[in-house]
């Protein structure tokens, strides 16, 4: 390790490290700070308040609904969405008539943008003229307020979430299966195994390194999957289906409440934290990558 | 971590493709085709008069007047040309960044690499759409808000890439470098004539990931443009179709058919590049 | 004398504009011109842009010496955060149409100067108070005018006559008070064998603005929802309790309502579609209905309970502080325009918005329009009824509150009581710091 190659690692790293600085890591370093500051206003500048948006935000049942609904959110839509992803790769790398067409409708809803779907969507919950309630009339049931029913919204939108994310994490199922050994497939093919007993014993655990790395992205995703909201619910109806991130944006750009805004992205940013903890601390030893 | 495809993965894995009930071959098409339901409903509405919209005849007859009045509501093309822009100038900068980065990481040994590599692994975990009040905040300083700069900045440098690349790198023969090396070239040019022709494939599938992110990215565009000189088709289209206004669903189906087009015509065309790139990007 | 150099030089700059033209040098006195950028809260689609840049183009050719860009920025909270970014970030703007109820915040951000400082001749000081006094109470704080009424509405029930006559109803008298809706929509109320809902007989939108529709059942009741000063509000008095209570009713116990929330950007499309006979909106929504009911329809003044009543609603222009004085002039001039009764009489007849002076009434134009189709006026009508929308200091979260209050309600979550009270209680706590 001369000294001229330090140099030369650092200044090829230099504008990556700038932007990452400017974008990533110092951002994250103020929010924490500015949780402990109020508002600026009238030409004053923000003060020192302690924890009192904390407390703030401990009282707020608002916040607490946000949390409880964005648990719920990704406890619902990552392991649903990881099971159809798989069940969609195993199916689509199967001998499937049409397999090509089949995996480009999986696919499709990755690369359709999820804020101009949302209108279909709404189109779909949308209660008296929606398709979803008609075909449920035609099928003698009755129709739903999908949007207009705490107890629906929420689910409503982990639906659209679904939809999106499980043709997205079959994509990394499919390279992760045609890149599995096959000799164990022939082995178990001598030893007559069943299909399940193949799954269970041989590809499940194979693809444990996929859906871990699918599981992390899922999760991230829960957090930051929002867009919908702003064409659906927006957040209603009384914040049953407001999430996290949406309730932020309400704080910051509809209140300008930047102090508070900032209080709950710290909220977030521990949150994050944990899962990186979880994953890198947890998870990696338990499991070999390659 | 990484493993790109071998070419003959397919050919190799072929009895892997195991044979399945004729119920689950009927699952599977069912569950294709309500995944496109929402794109052949768009297309139904937005061809057919509004009475059609919500009533189902195979016979009736066929307009374009939505696609007339969707393009005359909202400035699509100043839009098309706005996303057009950011994305190719986020892809650029990140081609860049990530390249120099990832090269430093892969082949040019120095102290404290293990903290600079978990730095950069932190922005898998905190991405920019969380961090838009403070992000925000930035850019009104430096006067950017509503540009595409300001919409690109926070993604130039892309944890995500970085990684990629370094791994790409890595899997270059070292003996490649010092040929290269012996014939006189400096580190630079090692970089140019070795490593980045050898990494094409990824840089391919690098680059559809980026453009299909940030050609739906909405979130930070919505906070950080004020007018159209900078408001992508995102942002746009949830103006266009704010519930507010009252829906006109033909409308707003034929603005996002015109907003989706170039991607998923795209994205019809390159099908198996795409698909692949995908998979390329995965982690493993 | 200072004053009028702005005009004098453009004047001038006319003279030289038509000179230097002749000469084929036209380009010199583009310099002259004032520049004005105008934030504007439609969501852009709607035909809305269409007629705002046609009246922007007929006051830049009677005002070659302005040249105004017109920005649309999506609904009305859009349109405000951009244009307060934009005043902070060095692209300024020197208008705006925005919430009508923005003011408080708006002041608060020290962004907006009153027209009261800008008006100088006597004709401008005529036309000051040239507007109805109703669509003035969101715009005035502390005496002062700070929003100049244009983008204006009031809440009217758009009903269908055809249903009306199908259910055995005068066509001609729609239901007058809160008995009489519950009454008309008992009948209009369409079940098939099974129970199920084929046609509703009233549909109040409960989403995107429920406290808007909420301020007209409390005036209905005989209350208001805030203080004028707007740091105090009445959320938990027994009549608004009431209100709500009632609104609640028309879904779980009339029955003439879907329970749970109704969609506000749906609606339109379910009135159009017949599944609901009447429908609460506001009087913007005309002209599309006009333009796609496949039915006879007939547009009333809200029902009584205790009085007539619906809040004022829409979008004022202001003026902002950061501009110079020539700019300030030439604002004026815009909204002097815009406002004057041809242009807000195409206006009207174009959006269904209100014409917003009585003079907007009399031109001929608008006269005969109403003449042909009444249901035009009944939004001026009701004006002798109407009270100021919610306006507060904080405006964003305490609006909030009462949303997720009234939405609570509706959906079961909780009582009018309960919610309405904790509503205020949260609603103090923020205001607090403003008495």
């Amino acid at each position: 390790m001369n000294k001229t190659q330090q140099l030369h690692a650092w200044l090829l790293l230099l504008p990556a490290l700038v932007m990452l600085a400017a974008f990533t890591h110092i951002p994250a370093v103020q929010t924490l700070l500015h949780s402990f500051y109020d508002n600026p206003r009238g030409g004053n500048p923000a003060s020192f308040v302690g924890m009192e948006n904390f407390q703030y935000l401990y009282e707020d049942e608002v916040f607490w609904q946000v949390l409880w609904n964005n648990a719920w959110y990704a406890i619902v839509t990552v392991p649903v969405s990881i099971v159809l992803a798989l069940v969609m790769a195993l199916w689509v790398n199967a001998r499937l008539p049409g397999r090509g067409i089949v995996r480009l409708a999986y696919f499709t809803p990755t690369v359709l943008p999820m804020i101009a779907v949302a209108n279909i969507w709404l189109f779909f919950y949308t209660p008296e003229i929606g398709l979803f309630n008609n075909v449920l009339n035609m099928f003698g049931f009755d129709g739903q307020n999908w949007l207009g029913d705490p107890d629906f919204a929420l689910p409503s939108l982990m639906v659209m979430t679904i939809w999106k994310e499980a043709g997205f994490f079959m994509i990394f199922y499919l390279a992760a299966l045609q890149g599995l050994d096959n000799s164990l497939y022939e082995a178990a093919a001598i030893e007559n195994a069943s299909r399940w007993q193949v799954f269970r014993r041989i590809t499940w655990p194979l693809l444990m390194p996929t859906t871990l790395f699918i599981l992390i992205n899922a999760l991230i995703n829960a957090f930051k999957l929002v867009d919908h909201l702003f064409i659906l619910t927006k957040g209603g109806p009384n914040n049953a289906s407001n999430l996290l991130l949406y309730y932020i944006y309400e704080n910051a750009f509809s209140f300008f409440d930047s102090a508070y805004a900032a209080t709950l992205t710290s909220v977030m940013l521990i949150i994050l934290a944990l899962l990186a903890w979880v994953q890198f601390g947890i998870l990696d030893k338990r499991v070999h990558y390659r | 971590m990484i493993s790109l495809l071998k070419n003959d993965a397919a050919a190799v894995h072929q009895s892997l493709h195991e044979q399945i009930s004729w119920a689950e071959k009927l699952a599977a098409w069912v569950l294709g085709l309500l995944w496109i339901l929402p794109l052949l409903f768009a297309f139904w509405a937005a061809f057919h008069p509004a009475e059609y919209t919500t009533s189902f005849d195979f016979f009736a007859p066929l307009t374009l007047e939505h696609f007339v009045s969707a393009w005359e509501q909202a400035p699509f093309a100043a839009y098309m040309f706005n996303t057009l822009g950011i994305t190719t100038l986020i892809l650029a900068c990140q081609l860049v960044l990530c390249t120099l980065a990832g090269y430093a990481l892969a082949r040019v040994p120095f102290r404290g690499q293990g903290i600079v590599m978990a730095l950069v692994m932190m922005q898998l975990m905190v991405m920019p759409e969380v961090l838009i009040v403070e992000n925000y905040r930035t850019l009104a300083e430096l006067n950017l808000i509503d540009t595409w700069t300001g919409v690109g900045l926070p993604y130039m440098a892309s944890a995500f890439g970085i990684f990629l690349m370094r791994q790409t790198f890595a899997m270059v023969p070292q003996a490649l470098d010092d040929a290269a090396r012996v014939e006189g070239c400096n580190r630079l040019q090692v970089l140019w004539r070795v490593y980045v022709p050898q990494a094409k494939p990824v840089y391919l599938a690098y680059g559809l990931v980026s453009i299909s992110y940030h050609w739906n990215n909405f979130l930070w565009p919505l906070v950080v443009t004020n007018t159209e000189a900078s408001r992508p088709l995102t942002v746009g289209m949830a103006i266009f179709g704010a519930p507010e206004s009252g829906v006109d669903w033909p409308v707003i189906c034929a603005g996002t058919l015109i907003a989706v087009s170039p991607l998923l015509a795209a994205f019809l065309i390159f099908q198996k590049q795409f698909v692949q790139s995908f998979m390329r990007a995965g982690i493993k | 004398m200072l004053r009028k150099l702005p005009r004098r030089l453009s004047q001038v700059g006319r003279v030289l504009a038509a000179t230097v033209a002749a000469v084929g040098l036209s380009t010199a006195v583009q310099a002259q011109k004032t520049e004005l950028t105008m934030y504007y809260p439609v969501a852009v689609g709607g035909p809305l842009t269409k007629v705002v840049d046609g009246l922007i183009e007929g006051f830049e050719q009677k005002n070659p010496d302005i040249d105004v860009s017109a920005i649309y920025a999506g609904n009305y909270n859009d349109a405000r955060v951009k244009a307060l970014a934009a005043l902070k970030s060095g692209k300024p703007a020197q208008l705006s149409v925005m919430f009508s109820i923005d003011v408080h915040e708006l002041m608060g951000q020290d962004a907006i100067v009153a027209f009261d400082d800008l008006v100088k001749t006597p004709e401008e000081k005529q036309w000051l108070s040239s507007f109805y006094p109703t669509l003035m109470q969101n715009g005035k704080v502390n005496g002062k005018t700070y929003g100049i009424p244009f983008q204006r509405s009031t809440i009217v029930m758009y009903y269908n006559k055809d249903a009306f006559r199908a259910a055995g109803l005068d066509p001609e008298t729609p239901p007058k008070s809160w008995d009489e809706l519950v009454a008309a929509g008992k009948k209009l109320t369409k079940r098939d064998a099974s129970g199920k809902v084929s046609q509703w007989g009233a549909m109040i939108p409960s989403t995107g603005y429920p406290y808007w529709m909420f301020g007209a059942l409390t005036k209905q009741n005989g209350e208001v929802l805030m203080s004028q000063d707007g740091t105090k509000t009445f959320f938990d008095k027994p009549g608004v309790v009431e209100a709500l209570s009632f609104w609640k009713d028309l879904g779980s116990k009339h029955q003439i309502m879907p329970e749970g929330t109704v969609e506000w950007g749906t609606l339109r499309q379910n009135f159009l579609e017949g599944k609901t006979a009447m429908m609460w909106h506001s009087t913007g929504n005309l002209t599309a209905v006009k333009k796609n009911a496949k039915f006879d329809f007939g547009v009333a003044m809200l029902p009584a309970q205790k009085e007539f009543g619906s809040p004022t609603g829409g979008g004022n222009f202001y003026i902002f502080k950061k501009s110079s004085d020539a700019e300030k002039q030439a604002a004026m001039r815009l909204i002097k325009y815009m406002t004057a009764p041809e242009q807000a009489a195409s206006w009207s007849k174009a959006t269904g918005y209100m014409g917003v002076s009585e003079d907007a009434y009399k031109t001929a134009s608008l006269y005969d329009y109403v003449q042909k189709f009444p249901a035009a006026a009944v939004a001026r009508d009701q004006l002798k009824y109407a009270t100021a929308e919610l306006s507060t200091h904080q405006a964003g979260r305490v609006r909030k509150l009462l949303d997720d209050a009234i939405q609570a309600v509706l959906t079961g979550e909780k009582d009018a009581q309960a919610a309405l009270s904790s509503a205020q209680s949260q609603a103090d706590r923020i205001l607090k710091r403003y008495r």
